[in-house]
């Protein structure tokens, strides 16, 4: 009896490491729709594009690459370095033949979490269910010459051996132009906008200090990266700091510090944001849709999107950002969507987008 | 007997007190003094003795002959301000305070703020004058400032200003045109000059067309100048905003060579509007029989 203990649980070990070689080298069919779409991205979340691959269906006429490329991104865009969290299914619709599945994907990227939903198509092949997966076919840029000759701000500071009289070059002059405090989810939350109104780029960033009804300091917080930082001349930015926890009612007042650096800068790329429309999503939340244009010459490999909504009298309502996950070719439109509170949605009267841009080829 | 005792007694005090005051050092310095220039001392008696020599920036020692004239050079009198002088002879010492007090203005530092400022200003622009002599003491005395801020060709404007306590300070207001204004603070020969650089200030009058092209609509605006004719200076935000049935389309172009361009998606019925930081420009409605 004392040896029989040992050798089963050896036994049993080797059973359990021989089944989990096997299961790691061969692939299990999916016998419904959502097993099909769980096994598939399973294999994303590891890396395992071949195996992910397996799970596609033919009749989605896409090579092992191009699914592989669509999975994990290129040009240097947020995907390339982000990596599967989480997938959640959901059967939409199904018959024997046919389902269609709902994946909310969760990312996790340089940036922070990455949300994406697809709505896949699952079919039967050969008595086993595969994923149709829809490629997304870009259009190429033929090879061009694009000539680019914005303007680009240097700066020559002042020397350690001027003497103490010798002026340095100013701070651009930055103002915020509109302000508002809101209550939401349990936290107060300061909105607004702040333009650069001098002739030089600046680096900007806005602070808060939450002063409470005895005087004292609630919070003190900044903007971080719900603001455009690198500000052109009369360039205008959205703002907006949380701060979460804090009652309204318990402030009684809000000191703004607006901050700006002078800073090398280039005036390109531009970025045209087009066919902007609040919509619903297939999930019935608002999203402000559109699509970003590149109209420079230089490849953008992290586009960062900010929304700002107003009020039928121009208060600035909300703030939103979202990341986009593709990189920016040049003359190629890429489409972008940022949620919108459902709570605000009827409130909104115009809204304003503009776009950060981060790009590896270039310092500022 | 004890009358002439106390006589003679009394005698050789007065002869020794006689011979002591003989030999000890009378020491006499003008109060007042100029920085650099050389003192010349005359201390009286015989013998030798040390000269100590304190000031703000200077300690001297130095074995010198009573009755013999003593120079301090100017170069040991350089810094403004309270010296003290002692000349010590064996357990006897004389000492004498004075003070030196700056020389002729010679240098100044100069503070102009801002270096970069919008044209058109009133008392934007703040000059401040300290004025030193030769030895970087400050000149505490008033003396006249002469400032003037020039932008190309244009008159100077100039003041003049006393200085108080060793400063003198001005506020102008900026320029019509713009450019790189020459300020100049000037104090007797010498003279600073610095660079406020006087920008465009808010686009003004901002004016753009449209027309269609290809499939695109092509918007461009007037040469961008503010209300006193400057061009706004190239790099400077222009936001296009266009509105159709499709949603609306936005481009912040960058003024290049004075105008802005951007090209819009094509619309049957659009408005198109412009607008530079919080100045808004023209609208125009494209097709829908307008």
């Amino acid at each position: 009896m004392k040896r029989t203990l040992p050798i089963i649980m050896a036994v049993l070990l080797v059973v359990l490491v021989a089944a989990a070689s096997i299961r790691s080298g061969k692939l299990l069919p999916a016998t419904n729709p959502q097993g099909a779409v769980q096994s598939l991205f399973e294999h994303v979340k590891s890396r395992d594009f071949a195996g992910a691959y397996a799970y596609v269906a033919s009749s989605s006429n896409v090579d092992q690459g191009a699914f592989t490329r669509d999975l994990v991104g290129k040009d240097g865009s947020l995907r390339t370095n982000a990596s599967l969290q989480e997938a959640d299914t959901r059967v939409l619709r199904e018959n024997p033949n046919q389902a269609q599945v709902r994946a909310n994907l969760k990312w996790s990227t340089a940036v922070g979490a990455f949300y994406d939903t697809r709505d896949l198509s699952v079919v039967k092949e050969n008595g086993t269910w595969k994923v149709v997966w829809p490629v997304e076919k870009q259009p190429n840029l033929p090879p061009q010459v694009i000539p680019v000759n914005y303007l680009r701000w240097d700066i020559v500071r002042r020397g350690g051996e001027d003497d103490w009289g010798a002026q340095s070059v100013e701070a651009p002059r930055v103002r915020i132009i509109s302000m508002n405090a809101i209550e939401k989810d349990g936290g107060v939350i300061i909105l607004g906008e702040i333009v650069n109104e001098d002739t030089v780029p600046g680096f900007v960033s806005v602070n808060a200090t939450l002063i409470g009804n005895d005087g004292s300091t609630i919070g003190d917080e900044s903007s971080f990266d719900k603001i455009s930082h690198t500000l052109l001349p009369k360039e205008v930015s959205p703002f907006r700091i949380d701060f979460p926890g804090v009652k309204l009612a318990k402030v009684k007042s809000v000191r703004m510090q607006p901050n700006a650096l002078l800073v090398p800068a280039s005036a390109d790329p531009v970025i045209g944001v087009l066919h902007q429309r609040i919509e619903t999503d297939a999930r019935g939340k608002h999203v402000l849709k559109g699509e970003l244009m590149n109209e420079s010459g230089e490849t953008v490999n992290i586009p960062h999107v900010l929304a700002t909504y107003y009020d039928n009298s121009g208060k600035v309502v909300w703030v939103s950002d979202g990341y986009v996950d593709h990189a920016l070719l040049p003359q190629i439109p890429v489409s972008f969507a940022v949620g919108l509170r459902d709570d605000l949605a009827a409130q909104v009267h115009s809204y304003r987008v503009t776009v950060n841009q981060y790009s590896m080829d270039r310092s500022q | 007997m004890i009358r002439k005792f106390l006589l003679a007694t009394a005698f050789v005090l007065v002869c020794w007190f006689a011979v002591y005051a003989a030999n000890a050092a009378d020491l006499q310095v003008p109060q007042q003094m100029t920085a650099g220039t050389d003192l010349t001392l005359h201390p009286s008696g015989s013998g030798k003795a040390t000269l100590y020599l304190t000031g703000p920036d200077h300690v001297e020692k130095r074995g010198i002959r009573l009755g013999e004239e003593v120079t301090i050079s100017g170069s040991a009198l350089k810094a403004s301000g309270y010296y003290q002088v002692m000349i010590k002879s064996g357990s006897d010492q004389s000492a004498s305070r004075f003070f030196v007090s700056p020389a002729e203005p010679a240098n100044e530092n100069f503070l102009a703020r801002p270096s970069r400022v919008p044209v058109a200003k009133n008392d934007v622009i703040s000059g401040v004058a300290f004025v030193f002599d030769k030895y970087r003491n400050l000149v505490l005395a008033p003396v006249p400032v002469k400032f003037s801020l020039t932008v190309g060709d244009t008159a100077p404007m100039t003041r003049t200003e006393t200085t108080k306590n060793g400063v003198a300070w001005v506020k102008l207001g900026s320029a019509r045109k713009a450019g790189a204004a020459q300020f100049v603070a000037k104090v007797d020969d010498a003279e600073v000059r610095r660079v406020v650089q006087q920008v465009a200030s808010d686009p003004c009058n901002l004016r753009m067309k449209a027309e269609r092209r290809d499939k695109n609509i092509f918007v461009e605006t007037d040469p961008v100048r503010d209300c006193t004719g400057n061009p706004v200076p190239d790099g400077t935000i222009v936001t296009f905003t266009e509105v159709d049935s499709n949603g609306r389309s936005t481009v912040d172009a960058r003024i290049k060579r004075g105008i802005a361009q951007a090209q819009l998606p094509a619309s049957d019925n659009a408005t198109i509007s412009v607008a530079s930081g919080v100045v808004l420009g023209n609208e125009i409605h494209l097709g829908g029989g307008r």
